[in-house]
């Protein structure tokens, strides 16, 4: 499945470093990314993929304990959220 | 594909302002589980909630956790009991077997106990009715729910009077919770068949066999998106029905998730502004960004009216199936601004029963004084059930006789209950009409064909 993930917080160094690691871990694919400081606020969008037998509760708790550690707010979300909330 | 501040803009919804879905759910006809033998009924009963409806909380939180938004609510909704048990007289028994499947599934709340008596009562529907005290003040999980009139019928006014006592009694059973047996129960006019939300939920006749209904909800959501609108009304209408579109998509989405894993008919959305005592989450609120100064104020019945109808517009384009009850809820004990506007004076019984008149159903959840005789609340009901049948519109009653308190106490009642303050309600009696019984003729526009 194709999802979002968010990752908005202060800046600091490392971000993106530990959050990409994390996904590779998990065996997540990063197809997309932008990522921009808005007043010193960090905001990064990856568009990623999972493997069909990804187990999303895991990765959950992983970006959780990540988020906590870093200080920032990190989500992954199925794109189907998106989709359905913003086209028609 | 949709933007950077399109994915802000959701999870600023998610985060900040509230966006839920309220609730999954699954409604399960009992009609294959009637017996002579209550016992028989019993077991079937437990197998086929229990065997449907095992995975729904487990799909619920997969779902929720894929998508990122909360899911709050798991629930069943079954046939009325009156009709399940109308062979066996067993509702009883059948009452504590739907708890202990309610609670074997995990699920938050059951729907169900229920009857339908618009236009007349048999023997044992009269029975039925006089059981819910015991029936609500015996269980945790199960809610019940009687319509008492529709636009078709009429109003059964034998059956009203049968349900100011019904409500009294249930308050003094559950005396030491201050009468929260109340709150798991709704008196209806024009009662729907396909409705999510609880305490009225009960699956229709007229359904398939197992089917998913979800609710959403959002008050915060809208309420934020008119704080930037600076323009008139109808710019207001138009702000109104593009947010609740964007909610109403996420509601068909996690019902066509969840019906689709549990290999179940994927029913109707319903989008009702539920509104939760948190700070943020306020139908009242919505108003008064409008523009009152409180919620109560003239002018409010107009600005609930227009809520009400962009609401369901908005709906409607988003969803192939749009149902239940579908608008703006108004019950006082679980909105913020509902219960200061209350504890100020600004809303009374009276307002809030002009306010029905325009709103998706009707006076909820409402704390009045414990002494409020049985006529006075059967004068309340049949009412509320004159708006809904001359109107065409759902309309019910969930108020609360708090035992042994008054006006200027308050009720407790917890969680997403809330509390509310205990207000006045007529001291003019209404006995000699409630006592006169029979039945309201239904309004010339019944007579369509």
């Amino acid at each position: 499945m194709k999802a979002i993930v968010s990752v908005i917080g202060k800046d600091k160094t490392g971000i993106i470093y530990h959050v990409t690691k994390a996904l590779f871990e998990e065996d997540i694919n990063v197809e997309d990314i932008s990522q921009t400081i808005l007043q010193d606020y960090f905001t990064m969008i990856m568009l990623v993929s999972l493997k069909d037998n990804a187990n999303i509760d895991l990765i959950n708790e992983k970006l959780s304990a990540l988020s906590n550690e870093l200080n920032v707010q990190i989500r992954i979300q199925h794109e189907d959220i998106f989709n359905a909330m913003h086209k028609i | 594909m949709f933007g950077n501040n399109e994915i802000f803009e959701t999870i600023q919804m998610i985060d900040q302002l509230h966006l839920d879905v309220r609730t999954t759910t699954l409604g399960i006809s009992l009609l294959d589980c009637i017996s002579e033998d209550v016992k028989t009924t019993c077991n079937k009963i437990y197998d086929k909630i229990t065997l449907n409806g095992k995975d729904l909380v487990k799909t619920a939180n997969q779902i929720s956790s894929e998508l990122g938004i909360p899911i709050v609510n798991k629930r069943v909704s079954v046939t009325p009991i009156s009709i399940v048990c109308a062979a066996n007289h067993g509702q009883l028994e059948v009452i504590k077997t739907l708890d202990k499947a309610a609670k074997a599934i995990g699920i938050d709340f059951l729907g169900g106990y229920s009857c339908l008596c618009q236009k007349g009562m048999t023997d044992y529907e009269k029975e039925f009715l006089l059981s819910i005290p015991e029936a609500l003040a015996s269980t945790e999980k199960v809610c019940s729910s009687v319509n008492i009139g529709s636009t078709k019928a009429g109003i059964n006014m034998d059956a009203v009077k049968l349900m100011g006592q019904v409500v009294k009694d249930t308050a003094y059973l559950t005396k030491d919770n201050d009468s929260i047996g109340c709150a798991k129960l709704v008196v209806f006019c024009n009662a729907v068949e396909d409705n999510p939300f609880m305490a009225g939920a009960f699956h229709g006749v007229g359904e398939k066999d197992l089917t998913i209904n979800v609710g959403v909800s959002g008050p915060g959501v809208v309420k934020h998106a008119l704080e930037r609108i600076d323009g008139d009304l109808l710019e207001v209408a138009n702000e109104i029905k593009k947010t609740a579109f964007k909610i109403t998509r996420v509601g068909g989405l996690v019902a066509k998730e969840t019906a689709e894993r549990l290999g179940v008919n994927c029913g109707i959305v319903d989008l009702s502004l539920a509104p939760t005592p948190v700070v943020g989450d306020s139908v009242a609120h919505i108003l008064e960004e409008i523009g009152l100064e409180s919620v109560g104020a003239a002018g409010t019945t107009a600005c609930l009216a227009m809520l009400n109808d962009a609401v369901k517009k908005g709906g409607l384009m988003a969803a192939s199936n749009v149902g239940g009850l579908s608008g703006a809820f108004i019950p006082v004990s679980e909105d913020a601004g509902m219960i200061r506007a209350t504890e100020t004076g600004a809303l009374s019984i009276e307002k809030l029963e002009a306010m029905t008149c325009v709103c998706s159903v009707g006076l909820d959840m409402i704390a009045i004084p414990g002494d409020t005789p049985s006529e006075v609340i059967s004068g309340i009901i049949a009412d509320e059930a004159a708006i809904g049948m001359v109107n065409t519109k759902t309309t019910a009653v969930r108020v609360i006789p708090v035992y042994g308190k008054g006006v200027g106490d308050y009720a407790e009642f917890g969680g997403l209950l809330g509390q509310a303050p205990i207000i006045p309600v007529s001291k003019y009696s209404p006995a000699k009409f409630i006592n006169r019984g029979g039945r309201i003729p239904a309004p010339i526009h019944s007579l369509k064909n």
